[in-house]
């Protein structure tokens, strides 16, 4: 072969490469409930939300500002990994899905227990990360990282927004009471609430706690526990077929009469529930997300693209996993337009991410703490209300509360806050 | 009110429903020896193709008290199809193994199961809720208890009963409990133990599916709902002593009422109140409360 085909043909090869190496996917894990209790109301609504993003961001459907194909011009490849089980088996699994995929950034966990094994091992293996939901403060308030962020609020918010709500609309409250799941997030969602709600009316203690099992079903003796203590208020951070199961047994004996409820998860099964669910119970989802959310052009994309392709309103899962994907996508794209195009880096990604605000699909995120990783956003609260002649499931007296008026302001530690009695918290409400 | 009346009748409600989820459990075991950890399935199935009649039920607009008799069609049928096939299916090929090994089958069993009701029913929960608000509610001291949840007392009763009545006044009964005392000496004495297993464990399936079936009204159906079952069932039967039906009612009535004592007087203790039991009774009795003594043989 003489030199010149040589060349040419070395040419036409690389020619030939080239757009191949171009289009090689950027590969994303996503970890979220497949299969357990928690697969139903969270991890399949999140994987259905992260389906649908990857789908649009592959394609290009996204609405304006997002409307370029691909995260930094590269394509999406999603794997799926299963949130279900021992914490210690998500560390296992997560570490595998690292082994074999090499993956470019690892998306989701619904879970605190579970999220909290498994992020030694994304940070050792120096993963791109970024939580969708995984409520508790401890990620960033116990431990640094560097590749890890947050795109949701952490769980704090929801005790104050459900603390605000109910003194503002019980202004003479006398007793309050409390029935979650005895495990992390029942644990720390009841600790938040009641200490917002002493920040908010000092002394003010509940009359009674009750902690049963995770998964018990049965919860007869709480009802009647309840009924016999009489408080005026009730909250609860139930979820799941946990907080169905204690709907369905409530609701004939009419605690719902007796004790204003609060169900700070409640937008998750309001859906399913429809009109078991007894009007006037206090809801919300974990921020601005699925009937609580804004109705931006974002917004109406995200409900009819996941309504048409799933047969079902999305909620906050669904929201929090495609907020994750679309704030990655915003930081690959900064990224890649900061070095003038090309793939970015994992270091270039992560310094991109830091401190970023976009607008996604229930409201604004904005990466304002733990050094730009964790995000804050305004909260949303109201009263559920099951519309029989239209038969379909909706809130009233909806009420918004400003990011800073329901999270802690930047480098302070959320149990510190609440116990101060929450300094700092700016609060001009909006509807 | 004074605490004692909502306790005894909270924990009467909650050991019946305990009662009627294990006593399939200690019935198998008896006579079988085998320890059914695919029990737990059982229950699961059950609730799932009761929940799945019922809702269909309803949506044709049937009599509301005709869907009390899918519940026990359903766990009839669930158990029977069930329990024959993984008797005669597994369960025959491994008599006179060690027990150990037929509870690992039994296990692998379970997380088949698990996995084929994810298949069949999905992720998302099966509430089939309108059975339970048709019985009405009663008020005692004010508070209002649901009638489904006496019924189940009722149900605990009458299962307890008809098992006792099986077995010691029927002549298939008898022939049980001599399986349940010495089944070498059963065989000898000319006793078809291999017929007697596909039976025992086909009723033992149906006790667990019924468990399941009339619990799916009360809670949402949805995975994993039987894996708490297998645990509370086993604390149950080991309290009682494994194989008594007696014992797993007098397990059930102990773990019912402390659990109930524990929400009532100090709910941080609910969690483990039942394992606290169990311990203690083991410490006490190892065999459990109704063991029978059993024969030495050399």
């Amino acid at each position: 072969m003489s030199r010149l085909s040589l060349i040419a043909a070395l040419a036409a090869s690389v020619a030939l490469t080239a757009p191949v190496l171009a289009q090689e996917p950027l590969r994303i894990g996503v970890v979220t409930h497949l299969t357990g209790a928690a697969a139903g109301p969270f991890g399949i609504p999140a994987r259905n939300g992260a389906e649908l993003l990857i789908d649009a961001i592959n394609s290009g459907t996204l609405p304006a500002p997002y409307a370029t194909k691909g995260m930094a011009g590269q394509q999406l490849e999603m794997t799926l990994v299963d949130e279900a089980g021992a914490p210690a088996r998500i560390a296992t699994e997560v570490r595998s899905l690292i082994d074999r995929k090499q993956p470019h950034a690892v998306v989701g966990f619904v879970t605190t227990g579970t999220c909290l094994a498994a992020l030694p091992v994304l940070e050792e293996t120096k993963t791109l990360s970024v939580l969708s939901t995984c409520g508790t403060p401890r990620v960033f308030e116990d431990a640094k990282y560097e590749y890890l962020f947050r795109t949701s609020a952490n769980a704090t918010a929801d005790g104050v927004t459900a603390a605000r709500y109910l003194l503002a609309r019980m202004p003479e409250l006398k007793s309050y009471a409390g029935i979650n799941q005895n495990f992390a997030f029942g644990q720390d969602s009841w600790r938040d609430f009641t200490l917002a709600m002493q920040a908010l009316k000092p002394g003010f203690k509940a009359t009674m706690e009750q902690f049963p099992t995770l998964g018990s079903g049965q919860y007869g003796a709480e009802i009647t526990s309840l009924l016999s203590n009489g408080p005026q208020a009730t909250f609860s951070s139930f979820f799941g077929s946990d907080l169905e199961a204690f709907v369905l047994q409530m609701a004939p004996r009419q605690l719902n009469a007796k004790t204003q409820l609060v169900l700070s998860t409640g937008e998750t099964a309001m859906y399913r529930l429809g009109a078991k669910l007894p009007d006037g119970v206090i809801i919300a989802g974990r921020g601005p997300y699925g009937v609580f959310a804004r109705p931006t052009d974002l917004n109406k994309w995200f409900r009819k693209a996941y309504e048409d392709r799933y047969n079902v309103p999305p909620t906050y899962p669904a929201y929090h996993a495609a907020q994750a994907l679309l704030g990655l996508k915003v930081a690959y794209d900064k990224a890649a337009a900061a070095k003038g195009g090309g793939v970015p880096s994992r270091d270039e990604v992560a310094r991109a991410f830091r401190g970023i605000e976009y607008e996604a699909f229930g409201t604004t995120i904005r990466m304002a703490q733990s050094d730009g990783r964790q995000a804050v956003t305004e909260s949303a609260i109201g009263v559920y209300k099951f519309d029989r002649s239209a038969g379909t499931a909706t809130v009233t007296d909806v009420t918004y509360y400003p990011a800073d008026c329901v999270n802690p302001p930047e480098g302070a530690k959320s149990i510190e806050w609440l116990q101060a009695g929450m300094p700092g918290a700016k609060c001009n409400l909006s509807n | 009110m004074n605490a004692l009346v909502p306790i005894l009748i909270d924990g009467l409600n909650y050991s019946a429903w305990l009662f009627i989820v294990a006593v399939g459990m200690t019935l198998i075991f008896g006579v079988m020896r085998v320890l059914n950890i695919a029990h737990g399935s059982l229950y699961a199935v059950g609730a799932y193709v009761a929940a799945t009649l019922i809702g269909r039920w309803f949506d044709a607009d049937l009599p509301a008290f005709g869907s009390f008799g899918l519940i026990f069609a359903s766990a009839i049928g669930v158990g029977l199809v069930l329990g024959l096939v993984l008797e005669q299916g597994l369960l025959r090929f491994l008599h006179g193994r060690d027990e150990i090994a037929i509870v690992l089958a039994t296990f692998a069993v379970f997380l088949i199961l698990e996995d084929v009701v994810l298949l069949i029913w999905g992720t998302d929960a099966y509430p089939a809720y309108q059975p339970y608000g048709l019985l009405g509610t009663s008020s005692i001291g004010g508070i209002a208890f649901t009638n489904y949840d006496f019924s189940l007392v009722v149900l605990a009763l009458v299962v307890g009963g008809a098992a006792w009545w099986a077995l010691n006044r029927t002549r298939m009964g008898k022939l049980l409990l001599i399986v349940i005392h010495d089944r070498e000496m059963a065989q000898a004495l000319g006793i078809n133990v291999r017929l007697v297993y596909p039976a025992t464990f086909a009723i033992g399936a149906m006790l667990a599916a019924l468990g399941g079936a009339y619990s799916a009204p009360m809670i949402s159906v949805s995975p994993g709902i039987g894996v708490d079952v297998i645990i509370l069932s086993f604390a149950v039967v080991v309290i009682g002593g494994l194989g008594s039906i007696e014992g797993a009612m007098i397990g059930a009535v102990m773990v019912g009422l402390t659990r109930a004592a524990s929400v009532h007087l100090a709910p941080q203790f609910e969690l483990f109140v039942i394992y606290a039991i169990m311990t203690l009774v083991l410490i006490v009795r190892p065999q459990g409360l109704f063991m029978r003594a059993q024969a030495r043989k050399i």
